[in-house]
């Protein structure tokens, strides 16, 4: 059964690695059509979080609901509404970047692969790259490249994991074109930085992870 | 229909990549064949074999390639996290280790192409005398020692200390199906071929194999998801 929703809600959650505690009791509801930032210093539980939320982690206590649905009743249905760019950018460096697309279009079951290949391609600028193996790419076309992946099933929660680190300042305006295309197009979007300036005049909604805890 | 086409796509990318980089074939058959030749120059002396040497280097040859193949198969998905990719998307967790697995079974069976006769060769080893049992015997004994090994090499992909661990983890369970497939080939090396032991050493590995599988599908859900 399709499981679409309109909104994310973490209530409570928390999470322990051994006896770290990475999250202690995080609440937060993201909004479709908004951006909301998670700020915060490394190690604070952003990524946790975002993990989280992206169904790879369980969290230890606390409920993460997408609309009405859990995680463990959404399964596949719900993950293939689910986009994730991470740190490391999900890429098969071996693979060109056509065929990394047109692999990930594929294990979600995309109608139409070609055509969404060629367009994601177009809008990360690397039509004339298609055919190059994606080891070779600079950090900013890989990253150009991952987000293109991450949202070719259109998914309606993106998660973004420091999307803007190690980009210039051209690539950034680009990611932060992109992002608000997603945000006009009804997505939760999610993203981590601890880079303020980056995300200035883009989000909706910031929250500030301390120790593992929504900063007062 | 939807768990088969996705069982191949992920199949189909890794020998997509494996046909491009070709890492894990020419390694393993080089490990295979170094492994074959130096106990080659121990086991056979004057021109004459140990009696049966050739079964537990044939299969020696496969475990320890094979264990490297497992390794490194999976160090691609770790180099850029991919495998959290595939486990976020919609594919079936058993699918996505059937199609890892499957991956790791056609490179496995291009390096016994190259072993089997190889072993036949420096060993004077009737290996082809029974060409249907001896298929089964590899293909039942592969089966067993990547269906573990698929399991393993995923759970400690994100282990720091995964290429110490995967043998240490993987060989207790599968020493079984290894000597199965050991007494299973050497049934079939002696003077007179004893097909019917051959034939219950098959069908053990067909157990295990049929365990490993089983235990490997139940279990790879809840080790993939923390």
């Amino acid at each position: 059964m399709p499981v679409d929703f309109t909104a994310l809600r973490l209530v409570e959650v928390s999470r322990t690695f051994g006896r770290r505690r990475a999250l202690h009791r995080v609440s937060l509801t993201a909004e479709a059509g908004t951006i909301t930032a998670l700020l915060g210093h490394n190690g604070a539980g952003k990524s946790t979080l975002l993990s989280i939320a992206a169904t790879l982690l369980q969290p230890t206590s606390g409920t993460v609901k997408y609309g009405d649905t859990e995680a463990r009743q959404g399964g596949r249905d719900l993950r293939s509404r689910i986009g994730m760019l991470g740190h490391d950018l999900y890429l098969y460096a071996e693979l060109t970047a056509a065929e990394n697309l047109r692999f990930f279009a594929k294990v979600y079951a995309l109608d139409g692969v070609e055509a969404r290949v060629d367009a994601a391609l177009d809008r990360a600028g690397l039509t004339t790259r298609r055919d190059d193996i994606v080891g070779g790419f600079s950090r900013g076309m890989r990253q150009r490249l991952a987000l293109e992946r991450a949202l070719i099933h259109e998914p309606r929660l993106l998660l973004l994991d420091e999307p803007f680190t190690g980009l210039d300042e051209a690539a950034r305006g680009a990611l932060r074109t992109r992002l608000r295309g997603a945000r006009e197009a009804g997505a939760i979007v999610v993203l981590t930085t601890h880079d303020t300036a980056a995300i200035e005049g883009l989000t909706d909604a910031a929250v500030t992870l301390v120790d593992g805890k929504l900063a007062a | 229909m939807r768990f088969v086409r996705d069982v191949w796509t992920v199949t189909r990318k890794d020998l997509l990549i494996e046909s491009r980089t070709r890492e894990i074939l020419l390694t393993t058959m080089f490990f295979a064949l170094a492994c074959v030749l130096v106990f080659a120059f121990g086991f056979v002396r004057e021109g004459r074999p140990v009696q049966d040497a050739a079964a537990g280097i044939l299969w020696i040859a496969i475990a320890f390639s094979g264990t490297l193949a497992l390794g490194r198969a999976f160090e691609r998905e770790r180099q850029g996290e991919t495998l959290r990719a595939l486990l976020m998307s919609p594919i079936d967790r058993p699918a996505l280790y059937l199609g890892k697995l499957l991956g790791i079974l056609i490179l496995l069976s291009a390096v016994e192409l190259l072993v089997v006769p190889l072993v036949a060769l420096m060993f004077q080893a009737p290996l082809f005398d029974h060409p249907l049992l001896m298929l089964g015997l590899l293909a039942a004994g592969t089966l067993g020692f990547a269906a573990v090994g698929t399991l393993f090499a995923a759970m400690l992909v994100r282990a720091r200390s995964r290429d110490v661990m995967l043998p240490v983890l993987l060989y207790p369970i599968t020493v079984p199906g290894i000597i199965a497939g050991v007494r299973g080939t050497a049934a079939l090396l002696q003077p007179e071929a004893d097909q019917p032991m051959a034939l219950a050493w098959l069908a053990m590995l067909v157990f295990f194999d049929v365990v490993f599988v089983t235990m490997s599908l139940w279990t790879f859900e809840p080790v993939m998801t923390d």
